[in-house]
């Protein structure tokens, strides 16, 4: 692998000096787009791959293809190992108790998915409520919609503050005796807001209600520790931590998952099938029917072994300084309104400039080779909160620099002078 | 390379900013919703029509300066036009948005501006959604939406 070693645990000039060098693991950020090097400000949408994760997916396929979990010959064992040795790579990271903690999945919406069908959905009756926050990106608010229609259970909402934290006391004070499950966003895409979930899990608790973390925008921008978070399940996509599309993880506790019934029937889940009966597989496998992306989960603990060369706390620290600088930039430019100005904040900027209509703002930035994420964000109840169509946001991740930073707040005045010409 | 300014050009921030036939028609002959779900575009557009001449157009909404200007120089153009021209101007714009080929038709006028979206293929739509509701008045319909 082609990563720096962390020579720095602490923040800031470490990161700066080893930036160029970390930013060469990624190709594509050598790209110019419409003639003009990329800026890539879009990571909230999806995270560039480094080298690392780009040759293991192609080293599967050219030297170790071959199904998974059932061959007797070498390429199949070989598979087995590397996808296997990609779920303790994803156990260590979480700090799971158990390796059978950790279901793949397509990504954190399907990890979401399963815990509505398989975890709540047979625990719901009539009356019973299933408690998320205004801030849930739509993956963490439709599957909880379906089951409470199916099963007559209620979707009760925290709401937000205009700077877009949790109202104070509302999430402790909406957890009921018809409280069955808390879905809730760790960090959210839309506004960049980091909720002190630790505290939420504990009056979750308190109350025995189970707690389903959505940690797809937290995962690759801060460490995540499950047992020191103490949550029921936490889902994330591989795609927003440098690895490969359509993988994902769920972690569930181990004594939760074995009580619940599997998700989808198929190849790998089973132990023994007749026609007359089936009994299914052991953890992890109880919950993974089919073929899976194979490449995709090796790809993903490439991802995750970068992630853990670079060092977590540096890139946290490395994107907060980046965050606080185009915050401030953006307090300079006459008419830019910034939403979301939670005190605890991930690197984020969602804003509106004038009156000019995001989508015009990002078509504007992609002339300069500027990628920013335009529209609702797949959160369109923050935008009705808000009463803005939409937004335009600009996501940071580690490998982003303070001269990209720059090169925003130029593209922006361009567009400012476009429309007040 | 087509630069910026031959999308972001005078004539549409400027029709962007003061819509031309920016009002509601109390006496149209057909009232079309039209809806562009990529940018949260809404318009409702109002059409006379007289003896098969388009008497009288105009436009209500809000959406991205792409829709709203494309919309206003459109109410522009039609005013006067057979259903039949139109029509015709329907598919000489879709083909001057969509097509990398040749000249504007010359028929279309101002709206050669708009050209500059092919570059940006996501922004089509902003274009093409009062055109389609044009469309969809043409031929009795109620709704248009450019999914």
């Amino acid at each position: 692998m082609s990563v720096v070693a962390p020579n720095v645990a602490g923040p800031g000039p470490g990161m700066t000096e080893d930036l160029e060098r970390l930013r060469a693991d990624f190709p594509i950020l050598r790209t110019r787009i419409r003639g003009k090097p990329l800026v890539y400000f879009d990571n909230a949408a999806t995270t560039q791959k480094p080298r690392s994760v780009i040759d293991m997916e192609r080293r599967y396929y050219e030297e170790w293809n071959a199904n998974i979990h059932r061959g007797v010959h070498w390429l199949s064992e070989k598979a087995t190992h590397e996808y296997e040795h990609a779920r303790d790579t994803v156990c260590a990271f979480l700090n799971a108790r158990s390796r059978k903690e950790i279901i793949y999945t397509r990504g954190t919406t399907e990890a979401i998915n399963l815990v509505a069908q398989s975890f709540a959905r047979p625990r719901l009756r009539p009356g019973d409520e299933v408690l998320i926050t205004a801030m849930e990106h739509h993956s963490n608010i439709v599957p909880w919609q379906m089951v409470c229609q199916l099963t007559g259970a209620r979707l009760r909402v925290v709401p937000i503050t205009d700077d877009g934290e949790l109202v104070a006391g509302e999430f402790e004070r909406s957890l009921n005796e018809r409280t069955r499950i808390a879905a809730i966003v760790h960090v959210s895409n839309a506004l960049g807001t980091i909720n002190p979930v630790r505290h939420m899990v504990a009056a979750a608790h308190a109350r025995d209600v189970p707690v389903l973390l959505d940690g797809a925008q937290a995962v690759a921008h801060m460490p995540v520790d499950v047992q020191a978070l103490d949550c029921d399940f936490y889902a994330f996509s591989g795609h927003k931590i440098f690895g490969p599309t359509g993988t994902g993880v769920l972690y569930g506790r181990e004594e939760l998952l074995e009580n619940m019934p599997p998700y989808q029937g198929g190849g790998d889940m089973i132990r023994t099938v007749s026609f007359e009966n089936t009994t299914y597989a052991d953890l992890p496998a109880k919950f993974e029917a089919g073929t899976p992306n194979i490449a995709g989960g090796i790809g993903l603990g490439a991802a995750i072994d970068y992630v853990q060369t670079v060092g977590l706390q540096r890139m946290a620290a490395h994107e907060h300084e980046l965050l606080r600088y185009a915050t401030a930039r953006a307090r300079e430019v006459p008419g830019l309104r910034v939403i979301g100005q939670a005190r605890e904040k991930a690197a984020v900027l969602s804003f509106l400039l004038n009156d000019i209509h995001p989508h015009d703002v990002g078509t504007i930035l992609d002339s300069e080779g500027i990628a920013i994420r335009t529209g609702h964000h797949c959160a369109m109840p923050i935008m009705t909160r808000y009463k803005i169509p939409a937004t335009a946001r600009a996501s940071f991740a580690f490998y982003n620099t303070r001269e990209e930073v720059d090169r925003l707040f130029v593209a922006l005045e361009i567009a400012r002078k476009v429309f007040t010409r | 390379m087509m630069d910026l300014n031959d999308l972001y050009r005078e004539v549409i921030v400027d029709h962007n900013r003061n819509p031309r036939n920016f009002r509601e028609m109390a006496d149209a002959t057909c009232t079309v919703a039209g809806h562009n779900p990529l940018c949260g575009d809404q318009l409702t557009l109002y059409l006379k029509l007289r003896d098969g001449v388009i008497d009288d157009v105009s436009f209500q909404g809000s959406g991205c300066a792409i829709s709203v200007a494309s919309a206003s120089l459109m109410t522009e153009i039609l005013k006067g036009k057979s259903q039949a021209e139109a029509g015709r101007l329907f598919d000489k714009f879709h083909a001057l948005v969509t097509d990398a080929g040749d000249e504007a038709d010359p028929e279309l006028g101002k709206l050669a501006v708009l050209a500059g979206v092919r570059q940006y293929p996501s922004r089509i739509k902003c274009a093409v959604l009062s055109w389609h509701a044009m469309n969809a008045a043409l031929h009795g319909d109620t709704m248009a939406s450019t999914e």
